[in-house]
């Protein structure tokens, strides 16, 4: 499957045409700059991007040079350290956090000659910012089928960092599945408001648990959720961004890896063959941007080799996570009879579908 | 031999003014250590943190800015906080006050928006960013001259009730309508009416740092000339003293805080307005309590704290470009800002104390 191209932009009123050539000249030398919001040791989606740095560098070897900063506060720090990025000498800024959106576009409009890619976003104010994503939501469709398959209480949290469209696709999607192999199937959604804290994950696990959860989904970054699993026989969980193998064979039983590399070597060598043009893209299983970690043998065969059937119809594209008929929480009709929503329905998803308790904080 | 401290009548004043001196250069040679264990570079990492925001040709146009930027809250905040230090008063809940003054600030600003008139906002939200700080703190404040609570305590665990106050607005009341679902306030920086940008391009300067100025000339002069500064003096050398002077303790705390209180609540309104741009769940980023650091580090000196602030804001702006120029972890400068402090108390000393060198027996 190629990848494809997201023109998100356009339904959120941002208009149409994404102004191509913007760098048109080769490079001999890339500096690419990272700027992380967790630190490159949280083992999950900061750690990541990190490996995805780090197989640039592998790929690329003394053509590109790159620098990274952990633990950028999103702010107004992020745009101080963006900019002197910029200033020493950075080709090319991967910011990879939501929240650094108008701090890259701030930062992108004064230096017009260094690109700037932004991770989940949707704000491309000038022509040198582009934005990535991954359809986080395919491996959802697989985690929920697990889960849905695994529980006995039939009750499945989900920590959710902040209700964004990002997180509410996480949410419908691996509910929708789980529901579907299992029709007594609930959901509750804990809201943490943050990406990285151990803490305040692990106090949500927690609470989740006591409600009688035997499932944990998450949406946040550490591994504290699998850690607090750990302590109650039963409870199962799963590696979210990254791999987060030392909770297996259980809690941790499966994951959603984010495979940031292939993505960065091919933007850095485009600069380097002077192809680069400005590009919103959102990739997902087939591309191999999102990649299910392996299921362990906590898992019945059975349930395995559903999970796996589940992956590969995503892949292949013969199944879509939103088909429907699918309700709006309120009752209302989404999606008729075998209709599947297109990408600028789902990047602004603000709403649960039916059956998922509880409101998405306004 | 052994080595004998001996109190000083009265603290050296030669080494009041070295000991911070003394504690930049150990923090120099221990974090240099440090920077080399971790397989650095010391002297290019000491250059690139010390030297480079103020002086490297790539970055120091933009950096040096930064400074005064990074600088301004703290001094603000500082300044206020050494007033009560030096009677004994111990506002250790800055953080909250300033968080505070930023909440009431933007929102008097966002009940007029969108109105176009700067002249009725941003004035309003000054007013409303001083008083905000102002009543937080006058909850410590009173709890103390009524019912002798501990003003520390106090003061400290009300900044969790800041944040979580902070939190909810960011995520409710304050919330922009407009953003997408995402937690946090509309820009402020990006309303005319209400920001608080520069005032002359690529220098830094906006009102906050104007602000910071004026509290240290006129803490300066509230210390020398006032009778308020000499009360102040008084109290914290002689308690008992003071009270006989007729200076009334209860009056001097409610002064000593709410100053303090309101100059938080200024920096807060001035970050919000400008550099951070609006109410969001991770607005506060600690200026509150690294401005007891720059308090002490100023030796409680008006003067003394607009160094401190510029050379704390150095260790930051550098401790950044320190990472991705030289891929040094954050923990690292994290440790090195620590060291600073610790170096300072601990030199701190030698100010106080005579060092004697005294062989066995001999008495």
């Amino acid at each position: 499957m190629k990848r494809r191209t997201l023109l998100a932009g356009a339904a959120l009123g941002l208009g149409l045409g994404l102004s191509l050539g913007s760098a048109a000249f080769a490079l001999d030398k890339v500096k690419a700059c990272f700027i992380y919001v967790g630190p490159i040791g949280d083992g999950g989606w900061s750690f990541q991007h990190d490996q995805g740095r780090l197989a640039l560098e592998k790929e690329l070897g003394d053509k590109v040079e790159t620098v990274y900063q952990e633990s950028v506060p999103e702010g107004a720090d992020s745009e101080r350290v963006m900019t002197q990025m910029a200033l020493s000498g950075c080709n090319i800024v991967f910011a990879t956090s939501f929240g650094y959106m108008d701090a890259v576009n701030n930062v992108a409009k004064k230096f017009p000659k260094v690109m700037f890619e932004h991770a989940t976003g949707y704000k491309r104010d000038s022509p040198n910012v582009s934005t990535y994503d991954a359809r986080f939501y395919e491996g959802r469709a697989v985690m929920g089928t697990i889960g849905g398959l695994m529980t006995k209480s039939n009750k499945i949290g989900y920590i959710g960092s902040f209700p964004i469209p990002e997180v509410i696709q996480g949410i419908n999607s691996s509910y929708l599945a789980a529901k579907k192999v299992n029709p007594e199937v609930t959901m509750s959604v804990v809201w943490a408001y943050t990406w990285f804290d151990p803490a305040k994950e692990a106090d949500a696990a927690k609470a989740l648990i006591e409600q009688g959860v035997d499932v944990i989904l998450q949406h946040t970054d550490s591994t504290a959720p699998l850690a607090e699993a750990a302590k109650t026989p039963g409870v199962i969980g799963f590696g979210q961004a990254s791999d987060m193998a030392e909770y297996k064979p259980s809690p941790r039983v499966s994951a959603i890896i984010d495979n940031w590399g292939p993505y960065y070597i091919k933007r850095v060598g485009e600069l380097l063959d002077g192809t680069y043009a400005q590009g919103a893209t959102w990739a997902g299983i087939g591309d191999g941007e999102v990649k299910i970690g392996e299921i362990t043998e906590a898992v019945p065969p059975e349930v395995k080799a559903k999970a796996e059937e589940v992956r590969d119809a995503i892949a292949a594209g013969t199944l879509h996570p939103f088909t429907g008929p699918i309700n709006k929480q309120d009752g209302t009709p989404w999606l008729a009879d075998g209709e599947t929503p297109d990408d600028a329905t789902l990047a602004g998803m603000n709403f649960y579908v039916e059956g998922i308790e509880g409101v998405i904080p306004q | 031999m052994l080595i004998t401290l001996e109190k000083r009548p009265t603290p050296s004043r030669g080494w009041a003014i070295a000991t911070p001196v003394l504690a930049v250069i150990l923090t120099m040679i221990a974090g240099g250590v440090m920077f080399a264990l971790l397989g650095k570079n010391p002297v290019e990492a000491i250059r690139t943190i010390f030297w480079d925001p103020l002086f490297n040709p790539d970055v120091a146009s933009y950096s040096r800015p930064q400074l005064l930027v990074k600088a301004a809250p703290l001094i603000l905040i500082a300044t206020g906080l050494s007033l009560g230090f030096r009677a004994g008063i111990w506002n250790i809940g800055a953080e909250g006050q300033y968080i505070m003054g930023a909440i009431c600030g933007a929102a008097a600003g966002l009940a007029l928006y969108p109105l176009e008139a700067r002249w009725i906002v941003f004035p309003l939200m000054i007013l409303a960013g001083a008083l905000g700080g102002l009543l937080w703190a006058m909850i410590p404040a009173i709890l103390r001259t009524r019912f002798r609570t501990n003003e520390i305590l106090v003061s400290l665990l009300l900044v969790y009730v800041a944040q979580a106050l902070m939190a909810s607005m960011a995520l409710g009341a304050l919330r922009n309508p407009e953003g997408g679902g995402f937690p946090g306030s509309r820009n402020l920086s990006q309303w005319p009416a209400a920001a608080n940008g520069e005032l002359v391009a690529n220098t830094g300067l906006h009102w906050g740092v104007i602000a910071a100025i004026l509290a240290v000339i006129a803490a300066e002069f509230l210390l020398r000339r006032h009778i308020l500064g000499f009360d102040i003096r008084l109290t914290g050398l002689a308690p008992r003293a003071a009270r006989f002077a007729g200076v009334n303790p209860d009056r001097l705390i409610l002064l000593c805080m709410g100053i303090s209180g309101a100059l938080a609540g200024l920096a807060g309104l001035f970050e919000v307005a400008g550099p951070a741009g609006q109410i969001s769940i991770d607005f506060a980023s600690g200026y509150g309590f690294t401005a007891i650091i720059v308090a002490f580090l100023g030796r409680l000196s008006p003067v003394g704290i607009l160094l401190a602030g510029l050379l704390m804001a150095l260790t930051y702006i550098g401790g950044e470009l320190a990472q991705f120029m030289l891929s040094l972890p954050s923990a690292a400068i994290q440790a090195f800002q620590g060291m600073l402090l610790f170096f300072l108390l601990a030199v701190d000393v030698l100010s106080n104390y005579r060092i004697r060198l005294a062989t066995k027996g001999a008495a």
